[in-house]
């Protein structure tokens, strides 16, 4: 046993971790098995558990039975409070606890009034907001808990990532008062790239990924560099506008307002709490249907002055009428690309996560945002995909069952900035070769953007055998765009081509449905890479007939760069190292 | 990452290309085009890898290296090591059919072990074991026909891999025991060690995991309390058939056999029994020394003296307050009626006084009156004159109040000339008819 003062956490081999999605609207458990994650559903079934408490009687409800309380008992449910953690009353959004208790002011933090207890004369707790996660987390880990048949000790959890560092003292301290020790909290984005990447198919590459983590209430878009399996997070934008409840909120004025064109007496149903409510909650599984199908209905009874409604609607009218929400989307995720000061054309993965990114338009629209080679990697539009609101929980899983056998301390210190802040090569390092027409062509081998060290190794064809020439430059791209052939529209049709990428972000814009007749004149424009400062060359001498060359390129973490370059399957080879470049 | 493969070809080496080592130095990456610092997620294994090749600053040639070696070294591991004791000769010459008596782990070079060996372990060894005492082998040095301790290897084997065997074994299997420490060894030593190394021990038979640990000195109160909780309930597996006498499996003495059976189920329950006040006393004896539950006592009977004296101060103040505040009272309304008694007197007195003086003035008026003789000049007076005189006096008397009476005495005092006293008496007059009280002419003697 240690003998530190504060709790010591379970040894390694006593661990049973977990992966927690903790969301603002739903959170989800999963645990890996066989080197697979899988997601936990819980007693009811659900795998995707709302982060809702509610109390009744002394009973406490959690997940989807509390959500249903909505209705019947709003003032005892607690609803979206994840982002309060860690946060003053000042500084926190309350527009979406509208419809169940309201946070209130309680020194440094918010907290919620709630009859927590039966009887009517224990009158209501005021109960804090990390009381609150504290509770919530206990039934998430008991939930998984149950289902694993041993007792859950130790958890990764996600959290966005702009959460700050109050925030995640927070929750780590209201995960500790539920008995659950946090291995580590990783960020949301990145736990989906790993959910993605830790599939026992998953490749690893250089890649440029967009993670777009559309959740109930907020949305948030990730820019991540992918290097060999290490993840850097280029850009980040966060988003409280196009989001599942602006979805809902589509669908509730929709139809209320049906509702009021057939009952021209009745009242408006989203002027009373309660039905709001029910339009609130139908509303929201109607929009699950219609990402499933192409019609759904919508049922509320005795929705306002009692009167049943009974309605449908197809999805093309769904996404006429939720068209400004769906363009708001692809507008931050464009935002997200720019920050990162990206193209569009740089990025090969657009990973969908969080719940609404199960709504097919979106993977729609982001396809047309995207050249053609980027996988969108939603259920829509890739049947590998993983399900959007599970992929987070996986990669929490994955981490956590990477790093469960590590202690504590050992945790800390390789996730401590000394070791996670590098320098990253702002220049692609590449070799030359030779393309059909005989030109010089940059071939990278270590992209931007890449985290020192790095190592990469490739082999290049030498055809023709003998003497070959090992040349290492840096380069970088640009965006080459070709304009159609010169139409009477065209104002600036003389250049053929435009090297400036930066001004082009609003040329394609149109993804949307009307402009097909138009398509076939666009403008053509693809990513080239343009041949930088030389580094080293290095000669192969007599290298048989069809054989290849290895080149394998290292930056140390000085910037140092080794340079060894052989025949494959020959012996010796050349070596050669660039000194690190004085600072 | 495995080398990716690049289709396009390179470059010729131009003529007349030279270099040292084939290798020529041209650039570097400056800081301009590198300068980025950024921050990795630490998420993922390739992350992992970083950390560790960070952490002890190893290449990434030096990184790969001592990572085969310690993955080829866990194969190894795997294959021997865990069964490597030493052989007892005694051990070697046992005769199979006291299996009862032997001990399994020890015939199978598990004694390190012994209840925490794996059924891996076990059937490891039981092989590792017959390849070395297999009775073809001793044959073939020689000595044919000595299968005993191979047949011990097996009977242990049969017994550790059925788990009910074992269990019924490992419930005898006093070598995993650790005994109680004693107060000398206690002395000399960590109370919290030995102790818990102990509990480790009776740990294994329960049926409930996992064990609170019996923790260190300063464990909480809630982790102590809960230990001592789930021993002093401890559900144990712990069986006695092992020690069994045996039951004659002949079907000729039937009473014979049930004797035994009912003398091996008593035996069983009292040695079960036995073992339950065993317990019972290593937990009594252990609570006993422990400093924790002393201290945790010495605080709860702190916060609940605390909470009496506290209650008996309230009181007792109370009790104070009640009866000062009585005695206030008491006070209050002793000096009220004090003062009202003393009021009333005074103001009796003060009344007399005033009756008295005004008495007194009256007298010194109707004195002034008859001094002037009635004003009567140097004659007597007449009954009516003195009538009328007086009845003026008493007139004005009454219409002035005590205080003027004696102002009005104190002018007329000391006066003897009737003229100064007529004047006096005239200005009063008139004063009274100036402010109204007398009318003109209702007085006359004295006008």
């Amino acid at each position: 046993m240690s003998d530190t003062g504060s709790k010591p956490g379970p040894e390694p081999s006593e661990r049973t971790a977990i992966g927690i999605t903790f969301g603002n609207s739903n959170s989800s458990i999963a645990y890996v098995v066989d080197d697979k994650a899988e997601v936990i559903a819980n007693e009811d079934g659900d795998r995707q558990i709302p982060t809702i408490l509610s109390y009744v009687d002394g009973d406490e409800y959690y997940g989807q039975q509390a959500k249903n309380f909505l209705v019947r008992n709003p003032k005892n449910t607690v609803a979206y409070f994840r982002d309060f953690l860690g946060k003053e009353f000042k500084s926190i959004d309350p527009t979406h606890n509208h419809a169940s208790a309201h946070p209130e002011e309680a020194g440094e933090t918010v907290s919620f009034t709630v009859q927590d207890k039966a009887g009517e004369e224990e009158g209501p707790s005021t109960l804090n907001v990390s009381e609150v996660a504290t509770r919530y987390l206990r039934r998430l880990v008991g939930s998984a808990s149950d289902y694993l048949g041993k007792k859950v000790t130790s958890a990764v959890v996600t959290v966005p990532t702009d959460f700050t560092d109050k925030q995640k003292a927070a929750l780590v301290a209201a995960a500790a008062a539920a008995d659950l020790e946090i291995l580590q909290l990783i960020s949301e984005p990145v736990a989906a790239v790993l959910a993605y990447d830790g599939r026992p198919e998953g490749k690893i590459e250089d890649k440029v990924i967009v993670v777009a983590d559309l959740g109930g209430t907020r949305s948030d878009v990730a820019v991540v560099a992918s290097r060999g399996g290490m993840y850097t997070v280029l850009a980040t934008v966060h988003d409280y506008e196009f989001a599942g409840v602006a979805l809902d909120k589509v669908l509730i004025d929709h139809f209320a307002k049906e509702f009021l064109k057939k009952n021209s007496s009745a009242k408006d149903p989203r002027e009373n709490a309660r039905s709001l409510a029910k339009l609130r909650l139908e509303s929201e599984s109607t929009k699950r249907a219609l990402s499933l199908g192409n019609n759904a209905s919508f049922s509320v009874e005795s929705l306002s002055d009692g009167i049943d409604f009974a309605s449908t609607i197809n999805r093309l009218r769904y996404e006429t009428i939720a068209r400004t929400v769906f363009e708001g989307i692809n507008r931050l995720v464009e935002s997200a690309v720019k920050k990162a000061g990206l193209d569009v054309l740089d990025i090969d993965e657009v990973i969908l996560s969080g719940g609404t990114s199960h709504t097919p338009r979106i993977a729609t629209n982001l396809g047309y945002l995207f050249p053609q080679t980027t996988k969108i990697l939603a259920p829509s539009t890739e049947v590998t995909a993983l399900n959007p609101s599970e992929a987070e929980a996986r990669g929490a899983a994955l981490q956590a069952s990477l790093i469960q056998d590590y202690e504590a301390e050992d945790i800390n210190q390789s996730t401590h900035a000394a070791v996670t802040t590098v320098p990253h090569v702002g220049n692609a390092i590449g070799v030359i070769s030779v393309n059909e027409a005989g030109e010089e062509v940059f071939v990278p081998i270590i992209p931007p953007e890449t985290a020192v060290p790095a190592r990469r190794t490739v082999h290049v064809s030498a055809p023709s055998g003998g003497d070959v020439l090992v040349k290492v430059v840096e380069g970088n791209t640009h965006i080459k765009v070709t304009q159609p052939e010169p139409k009477v529209k065209a104002p600036e049709s003389k250049a053929a081509k435009v090297e400036d990428a930066d001004e082009d972000g609003d040329d394609d814009s149109d993804f949307s449905d009307d402009d097909d007749e138009e398509e076939d004149e666009e403008e053509k424009r693809e990513k080239v890479w343009k041949i930088g400062a030389t580094l080293a060359e290095a000669g192969v001498k007599g290298v048989k007939k069809n054989g290849k060359v290895e080149v394998s390129i290292t930056v140390g973490s000085d910037l140092s760069v080794i340079v060894t370059a052989r025949e494959v399957g020959g012996k010796g080879g050349v070596r050669g190292t660039l000194a690190a470049a004085s600072a | 990452m495995e080398a990716t493969v690049i289709p396009l070809p390179l470059p010729v080496l131009p003529e007349g290309w030279e270099a040292e080592n084939n290798f020529k130095a041209i650039g570097k990456i400056t800081q301009e085009s590198a300068a980025t610092q950024r921050t990795l997620e630490p998420v993922g294994p390739y992350f992992l890898a970083h950390a560790r090749r960070a952490r002890h600053k190893r290449t990434f040639s030096e990184d790969d290296r001592i990572q085969a070696q310690e993955r080829a070294k866990k194969v190894e591991d795997n294959d021997d090591g865990e069964i490597s004791e030493p052989e007892d000769p005694m051990m070697l010459q046992r005769e199979a059919k006291d299996w009862k008596s032997q001990d399994h782990y020890k015939v199978l070079g598990l004694s390190k072990y012994r209840y925490k060996a794996t059924e891996e372990q076990i059937k490891r060894a039981h092989r590792k074991k017959v390849l070395k005492h297999h009775p073809d082998k001793k044959a073939a040095a020689g000595r044919a026909d000595d299968d005993n301790f191979f047949k011990c290897i097996q009977k242990a084997t049969e017994v550790l891999l059925d788990p009910i065997k074992r269990r019924q074994f490992d419930s005898v299997d006093e070598e995993a025991d650790v005994e109680p420490p004693t107060k000398k060894q206690l002395a000399k030593g960590d109370f919290y060690k030995q102790w818990s190394k102990v509990f480790k021990s009776e740990a294994r038979f329960s049926k409930v995991h996992p064990v609170p640990t019996f923790g260190g000195e300063d464990a909480a109160q809630e982790d102590v309390e809960n230990f001592y909780n789930f021993w002093y309930n401890f559900d144990s597996w712990r069986t006695f058939e092992y020690l069994d006498e045996d039951v004659p499996d002949d079907n000729e003495n039937r009473d014979q056999k049930r004797h035994m059976e009912r003398k091996n189920a008593n035996a069983r329950k009292k040695k079960k029994a036995e073992d339950n006040a065993r317990l019972r006393k290593i937990l009594d004896d252990c609570s006993a020394g422990d400093e924790r539950i002393k201290r945790f006592r010495q605080a709860a009977s702190a916060a609940k003296n605390k909470k009496r004296f506290e209650r008996e101060a309230a009181e007792k103040k109370a009790a104070e307050d009640a009866r000062l505040k009585k005695e206030a009272e008491a006070q209050a309304a002793k000096e009220a009626e004090e003062k009202a008694k003393a009021d009333r007197d005074a103001s009796k007195k003060a009344k007399e006084a005033a009756k008295n003086a005004v008495k007194k003035n009256k007298r010194v008026l109707r004195g002034s009156v008859k001094d002037a003789n009635y004003f009567a000049g140097e004659g007597d007076a007449s009954a009516a004159t003195i009538d009328a005189v007086l009845g003026d006096v008493e007139l004005v008397q009454g219409k002035i109040d005590p205080d003027e009476i004696a102002a009005l005495a104190g002018k007329l005092n000391g006066l003897k000339v009737a003229d100064e006293i007529k004047g006096v008496w005239k200005a009063e007059v008139e004063r009274l008819v100036g402010a109204g009280k007398i009318k003109d002419g209702e007085i006359k003697t004295l006008a």
